[in-house]
This record gives structure tokens, sequence and C-alpha cells, in this order.
């Protein structure tokens, strides 16, 4: 559990990075070319495959862990006071990993499946080489290309342009994040998000048997900053900065 | 704190027997003594229910100093009631107020079958220690106690681990029903001694599967154990033992 978790949070940390290049303002020109690098690089796509298993892996154990412990008390408490004595998150976390997986789920399919499978529109990018100003385009809606991305260099009256052809993945995020539903869903499931890591990641290591008062400190301060606010505030700026754009 | 005299009303949780199911009843109880302490305030109700010729409430108990862990219930959604570091018979009435109601319940964990009211079998416990939890010595005289050497700091971390009275609250607490405190508990108390080194990868690995075995939840450091625990045992002896098992199964034969 802690091993898949503690992996799936490294995953975290690189989607955020990644995707931060969304708020760069160049038409989705880096995050569509980022959008390439990362499903057809070799050793991205190893670690993605190991991702998709960390995360069923997480989900299935999770579950056997809710379903086991669940037996372990047959007859509830007619009163019982969680809140005396340990947090929500850590009381909830088969509830928050449920919205999780839920997320996951509808998030790939919005994204990940239309992007492999899907139908996502081209589009051309004319950079100058001169000044670095680009220029878009939209390919016609009917326009399919052999490969993921297409580069080529053109010389015009005008200057030196390097013309790239790419799956507008860009397109579909911004399109997307203009429904006020899906974009209520990010931010519930981000919470969710937070809330899962700051019982999750700290509670990884006391798994590992890493509990000390020289460790803690560090490692609680992660996994409350950067794991429950950090990276959930990160993720939920992405759907209202295209919802308010 | 002056005495003072309460009304209480008490849902106590009645069960004729391990097989049957068991429900709650609810007894008023008047000029309640605030300075009874919670075991005497049932000792009361009993009686009072010996007068009227019904069944007294079967209750677990012994000291009533705080050390035996015998004593258990479930008070008000807690282990050993709303306090801090003590148990139920040295909890008193004044920790509650005047007129509320009171809802009293065993134990609940599968390994830990009510046998009668508020009685539990706390027996898986017993099994647990019987499976590792002891070191092996040669019969005849006893070594000099101060023969070996021992860091005052593992002394220390192993006297607070050793201060766990075996009560249960641990599991009672948990929402897993985990017995992780307890028997984590019960394997560093020796772990941090020299005598415990020749049984420790053993030991670990008896317990856990003796604990596995009697149908405890898995540990999901909530930590709720630790914070009702009457001994404050620290939640430190948890990873302990995980890094204990880890290594042990790692490097067992």
């Amino acid at each position: 559990m802690g091993l898949t978790g503690l992996f799936l949070c490294t995953f975290l940390v690189v989607h955020m990075i990644g995707n931060l290049q969304l708020f760069k303002n160049d038409q989705g020109l880096a995050f569509n070319l980022y959008a390439v690098l990362m499903t057809t690089n070799p050793f991205i796509k190893t670690v993605s495959y190991l991702l998709y298993l960390s995360i069923i892996g997480h989900a299935v154990q999770g579950i056997y862990l809710v379903f086991k412990n669940k037996q372990s008390r047959p007859v509830q408490y007619a009163v019982y006071d969680g809140k005396a004595s340990s947090t929500w998150a850590s009381r909830n976390m088969g509830l928050l990993g449920t919205i999780l997986l839920v997320f996951v789920a509808v998030h790939l399919s919005d994204f990940w499946f239309e992007y492999k499978f899907g139908h996502v529109p081209y589009a051309t990018y004319a950079t100058n080489l001169e000044n670095g100003d680009v220029k878009f385009m939209p390919a016609p809606p009917d326009y399919k290309q052999f490969n993921k991305l297409e580069e080529t260099t053109m010389s015009t009256p005008e200057g030196q342009f390097k013309i790239t052809i790419v799956k507008n993945l860009y397109l579909e995020v911004s399109e997307g994040f203009k429904s006020p539903w899906l974009v209520i869903f990010y931010l519930l499931s981000m919470c969710a998000v937070s809330f899962h890591l700051y019982h999750g990641f700290q509670s990884a290591f006391k798994s590992f048997g890493i509990n000390h008062p020289k460790i803690n400190g560090i490692v609680n301060f992660i996994g409350t900053w950067i794991f429950a606010i950090g990276i959930p505030a990160g993720f939920a700026a992405m759907p209202l900065y295209f919802f308010f754009k | 704190m002056s005495e003072q005299n309460i009304n209480v009303t008490l849902k106590v949780w009645r069960q004729r027997n391990s097989q049957s199911k068991g429900g709650f009843e609810t007894y008023p109880l008047n000029d309640v003594s605030t300075d009874m302490s919670f075991l005497e305030m049932f000792d009361v109700l009993n009686e009072k229910l010996i007068q009227e010729g019904k069944d007294p409430v079967a209750f677990d108990h012994d000291c009533r100093e705080g050390i035996c862990g015998m004593c258990s219930m479930f008070i008000n959604g807690r282990p050993h009631g709303p306090k801090q570091a003590v148990t139920t018979c040295q909890l008193h009435m004044r920790s509650f107020k005047n007129g509320e109601t009171i809802v009293v319940e065993p134990w609940r964990a599968k390994p830990f079958p009510v046998i009668k009211d508020l009685v539990v079998d706390r027996s898986a416990f017993d099994r647990i220690i019987s499976a590792g939890g002891f070191i092996s010595v040669n019969t005849g005289n006893a070594q000099d106690a101060n023969a070996i050497p021992i860091a005052k700091d593992n002394a220390d971390e192993s006297f607070a681990a050793a201060a766990c009275i075996g009560c249960g609250a641990c599991v009672a607490a948990c929402k897993n029903a985990s017995a992780m405190l307890f028997v984590s508990a019960k394997v560093s108390q020796l772990a941090l001694l020299p005598q415990g080194q020749p049984e420790r990868k053993q030991r670990v690995m008896d317990m856990v599967a003796q604990m596995d075995n009697e149908g405890f939840g898995a540990c999901t450091n909530t930590g709720a154990c630790s914070a009702e625990c009457p001994k404050e045992i620290s939640l430190t002896n948890i990873a302990r033992m995980n890094r204990d098992f880890l290594a042990a199964e790692m490097t067992a034969k």
C-alpha cells in the first residue's frame, strides 16, 4: 500500500510539473509537444505501465483492506467518537480513495483515452525562428497524419519558420474545462487528493518502519505542504484557469 | 473540587452470552457521588439491580488501581471513557455532567467475543504472547542483573513499552480493530534488550502470524490506539515492529 502510494506521489510531482505548461501563453504548443514526448518516449512508456499497475494494485489492495478490516469488527459500536483520537482523513481513506478511483477513470477517459483512441483535432504551429513568435492554425477537422508529430522548416519572405503539426490536446483541455460541472468535479476530487495524501504520505513511512522524531518533522512537512496543499492546489488551478480564461 | 451528587442515565449493553444477540438497556441512576469511580458507580447500579431481583451487569475488573488491565468498557464512544491515560477504574464520575446520558458498550472486535454484557474474551492476546512474547532462559541461578550492560535510552524505551497492561483499548479504539499497538509493545520491550536478541526475528514473525490468525484488522496508522491507550504506548513501537518484521521476513531461513 505504502510502496504503490509513494510511487503514485512521485508521479503526481512529475504530472504537476509537466502540466504547468498549460499556463504557458503559446496556444498550447509546449503542452502538445510534451504530450507527444510522454506518449512516445520508451522510458516514459515503460514507467507508465508501472504506473497503471500501481494504480490498479493500490486500488485493489485498498478495497481488500477496507473489507478485511470491516470483518474484524462484525458488530459496530452504537457510539464511536473517532474524532477524539484520530484525524478525519485517516479514518476515511477508503472513501477518499474511491472518489479518486472514479476521478482517475473520468480523467483518463476524458483526456488519455481521447488522445490515444478518440478524435483529437490536429493543430499547426508556425514558429518564427528569428523572433520566436508562434502562429497557430487549426488543421482541417478530417486531417490525419501517420506520425504524432511532423516538424519541417520553411523559408518565406517574412523569414524562417518552423512548422509543427501535432495533436491538439490543449484544445481538449481548454474546451473541457468550459463545463462548470467538470470543473466542480475536478475541484472536489482535488480536495479528496488533499485529504488522502495528508494522511497517506506520512502513513506510508510509518508502514515502512520509519517513525522517528528526527525524520517525522520533514516527512510531515512534505506530506502537508507539498502533497496535501501544493499539489492539489496546483492541479485545481488548471480547471479554474481555463474556466475563467 | 467539592463532592456533589449527580443524576445520570446509563445505556448499557446487555448480552446473555456469546451466542445471544444483545441490546441496550437504560438505567437511570440518581445521587451518584462525583468522587465515585466509574466502576463504583456500576457497583451501586448492580446492588440496585440485585435488590430489584434483576440480573446485575457483568463487567471485568480486578486491581481497580489502573495497573492490571482487566477493566474495559467503551464509554461514550471511547475506550476507558473521556480522559486521557486513564483506565475505566481510575475514571471518576466528576468527569461527567449532571443529567448526562452515558453509553457503555463492550470492546467490539471479532477476536474479542462478548462473554456476557460488558465482559469480552481477551485470550487472543494471551495466545499472541504464547506465540513469541517471551525469552528462553536456562534454569539455575539467575545471572547478576548488572552483568549485562544496557544503554539507558534502550532501557527507558523498553520499560515504556512494557508499561502496556494488555487491556485491549487499542483494539477497541482502532477503526480496523487492529492489535498492532499491543503486539508491537510486546515485541519492542524484548527487542530493545540484550536478552531479547536471540529470538528477535522468530518472535516478531510468530507474534505477527498469530495476530493475523486471530482475525485482528490491519494497521492504517490512524493513531487512535496510542491516543486512547491508558498507558500512552507510543506509535513508534508499531514502526519498530514493522522494521523488525520486514528485516526478519527478508532474512529468515
